[in-house]
């Protein structure tokens, strides 16, 4: 199972690499969700996979799952998310201000308007 | 146990959310913000007294005991930064009453300024390090916001790119947190140091200090990861830039030091080895940018860049007395820093731009602020008494004493370049003959005069008085050099 999550959280930050690199900013934005969603599955490997019961009082069961990772992603996923719907807002706005959405033409000469 | 060491980050965020309500009245959210900006001194003030004197302080949140809960650690360095956070946060507010203008001021400013704040005392403050992470993006959110807040063309375009840096370094920060908490299980930054201790494993502990390097690196602009710098700070408005130029950078350096301190601190040869080269190489690419430019923005901006290799070159050497120096001149540089943002930001406001060769004469008209960017200036080249030269002096010698001769010399260097490239713009901008300029009559001057010129009378007394804040600098290096003082202040075994 660790090995499957591996294989999939690597193609994800693939994945994520390329959009990133590419000059649309739109697919750049795809590719910051794809690496947050690549980190998330990250945190869940690494806290053990398919280990036993819900970790839930009164269940009285020998083993169970580490419920902190389930934490961590909860929150990481909150935040990128407010980041993301921040990106995205920001980006429509730059499109309509600055007429573009290609980050060659997003350079602009040095302290320059 | 003690709550007083979350209160200065909880009053910023209750402010914040009352300013919200009363967005459109200009008055009421200056009067609120200035005093619970004071009030935040007054407290952080209160604390740090509190750590000198008792030791340090912990307050675990909702009662769950360390390791298991979230912890709020207030050590003599933690509450030292805070104390000067809020200081410098005051300051800016203050400024910003006159210069920042009313539109920004109606478009929730001076909220965003506190959840900023909010942001940067909890990331000193917290000794967790999956909250530490959250800080972070507390502090990111803000600054995004005020990075853009007034949409102009070059801040649309560079808060595109500053976006897209942090966003990328804050998935390695969960990255790294992921693989830190498989290591060893525990969040809690005692925790991690006494489990990594247990560990031995050298080979991955390595690769967590790399990464935990490129993290904060990226936030606290080392060599190679500044890049994003310069572009992005220069976009907006001086009290802005005054408190991205203080706070956001010193929170990455902060956060390396502590990591670099209090877990990686077994097997010192390679990650510091690292890091001492990498600062160095921060200097020498600061000072380089700091000569190369005739923009007074882009000159004072690249010297926060050397003032960062500076301060992780005390670091990296590791000794009390490196680090007691690195201490001191963190400190001194989120001062003098806040005061030269602010300072150019009044020569900006009074000829319009930022270009040196269109500047001249200045004090003739504005001796005031003449005498104050020049004393500010010899305070940041670190010239005696005033307030660089004591923690320069630590580094260096310490530097020496461990035969690190070329990162010493480096420093020594950097300072004179440093020195070049602020007088450069005293001698260029103020002396020569009086220009006039069409904003001239418009700068409320004086007031705007009133924030930098404390920041920099602070910097004088903190140069003249360093016989008596020694003893508590070298207390919170002295937490730093001893891990074993945190975690036993934390884990209470």
């Amino acid at each position: 199972m660790e090995i499957l999550m591996a294989f999939l959280i690597g193609i994800l930050f693939m994945a994520a690499t390329y959009l990133m690199l590419s000059k649309s900013l739109l697919r750049i934005i795809i590719g910051t969700g794809l690496l947050s969603h690549g980190a998330h599955l990250l945190i869940l490997t690494m806290g053990g996979l398919k280990r036993g019961a819900p970790p839930l009082l009164g269940e009285h069961a020998a083993t169970y799952v580490d419920p902190l990772p389930q934490a961590l992603i909860l929150t990481a996923i909150v935040i990128s998310f407010g980041v993301t719907s921040f990106f995205l807002v920001l980006a429509y706005r730059a499109y309509q201000e600055l007429g573009t959405d290609n980050m060659d033409r997003l350079r602009g000469k040095e302290g320059h308007e | 146990m003690n709550n007083l060491i979350i209160f200065p980050i909880l009053i910023p965020l209750i402010t914040g959310v009352v300013l919200i309500f009363f967005a459109k009245n200009i008055m009421v959210q200056r009067w609120i913000s200035a005093i619970s900006a004071l009030i935040v001194i007054i407290v952080s003030f209160m604390q740090a007294n509190l750590v000198y004197h008792d030791g340090i302080q912990t307050m675990d949140v909702s009662n769950w005991e360390a390791p298991y809960g979230i912890t709020l650690v207030s050590d003599m360095l933690s509450s030292l930064l805070v104390l000067t956070t809020s200081i410098i946060a005051f300051a800016a507010l203050i400024y910003s009453f006159q210069s920042i203008g009313e539109a920004r001021e109606k478009f929730y400013y001076y909220p965003v300024v506190h959840f900023l704040i909010v942001g940067v005392n909890g990331a000193f403050t917290t000794g967790d390090i999956f909250n530490l992470f959250v800080f972070f993006e507390v502090m990111l959110m803000s600054s995004y916001v005020l990075l853009v807040l007034g949409g102009t063309k070059i801040q649309l375009r560079e808060s595109i790119k500053y976006i897209l840096v942090n966003v990328i370094s804050s998935a390695l920060f969960v990255i790294a947190v992921a693989y830190l908490y498989s290591v060893v299980g525990t969040l809690n930054m005692a925790h991690i140091s006494v489990r990594l201790s247990e560990a031995g494993n050298t080979g991955i502990i390595t690769v967590l200090a790399v990464l935990f390097l490129i993290v904060f690196g990226l936030k606290g602009a080392i060599f190679p990861l500044y890049f994003w710098l310069p572009g992005s700070y220069y976009a907006p408005p001086a009290p802005v830039m005054a408190l991205f130029g203080a706070l956001l950078t010193k929170v990455g350096v902060y956060s390396i030091t502590r990591t670099f301190t209090l877990f990686f601190y077994h097997d010192v040869g390679y990650t510091h080895q690292l890091l001492q080269i990498l600062a160095i190489l921060t200097i020498i690419s600061g000072v380089i940018g700091a000569l190369a430019f005739t923009d007074i923005k882009k000159i004072v901006i690249y010297n926060i860049i050397v003032a960062v290799g500076v301060i992780l070159f005390g670091v990296s050497v590791l000794t009390p007395e490196s680090l007691t120096g690195a201490v001191f001149y963190l400190i001194h540089d989120m001062n003098i820093k806040a005061a030269l943002f602010l300072l150019i930001g009044i020569i900006i406001a009074i000829t319009g731009t930022s270009d040196l060769n269109k500047i001249s004469g200045l004090i003739n008209r504005y001796p005031g602020l003449g005498w104050t960017f020049f004393i500010a200036g010899l305070a940041l080249a670190g010239i005696p008494p005033l307030s660089g030269f004591a923690g320069k002096m630590m580094i260096v010698r310490a530097g020496f004493e461990t035969e690190n001769y070329i990162g010493a010399f480096v420093v020594l260097m950097s300072s004179l370049l440093v020195l070049y490239s602020i007088m450069r713009i005293f001698i260029g901008g103020f002396w020569g003959t009086p220009r006039a300029y069409k904003n001239e009559d418009k700068a409320p001057v004086k007031w705007l005069l009133i924030a930098p010129a404390v920041l920099t009378a602070f910097a004088v007394l903190y140069g003249l008085g360093t016989e008596a804040v020694y003893p508590v600098i070298s207390a919170a290096a002295e937490t730093l050099a001893n891990p074993e003082i945190y975690i036993h202040a934390v884990l209470k075994e």
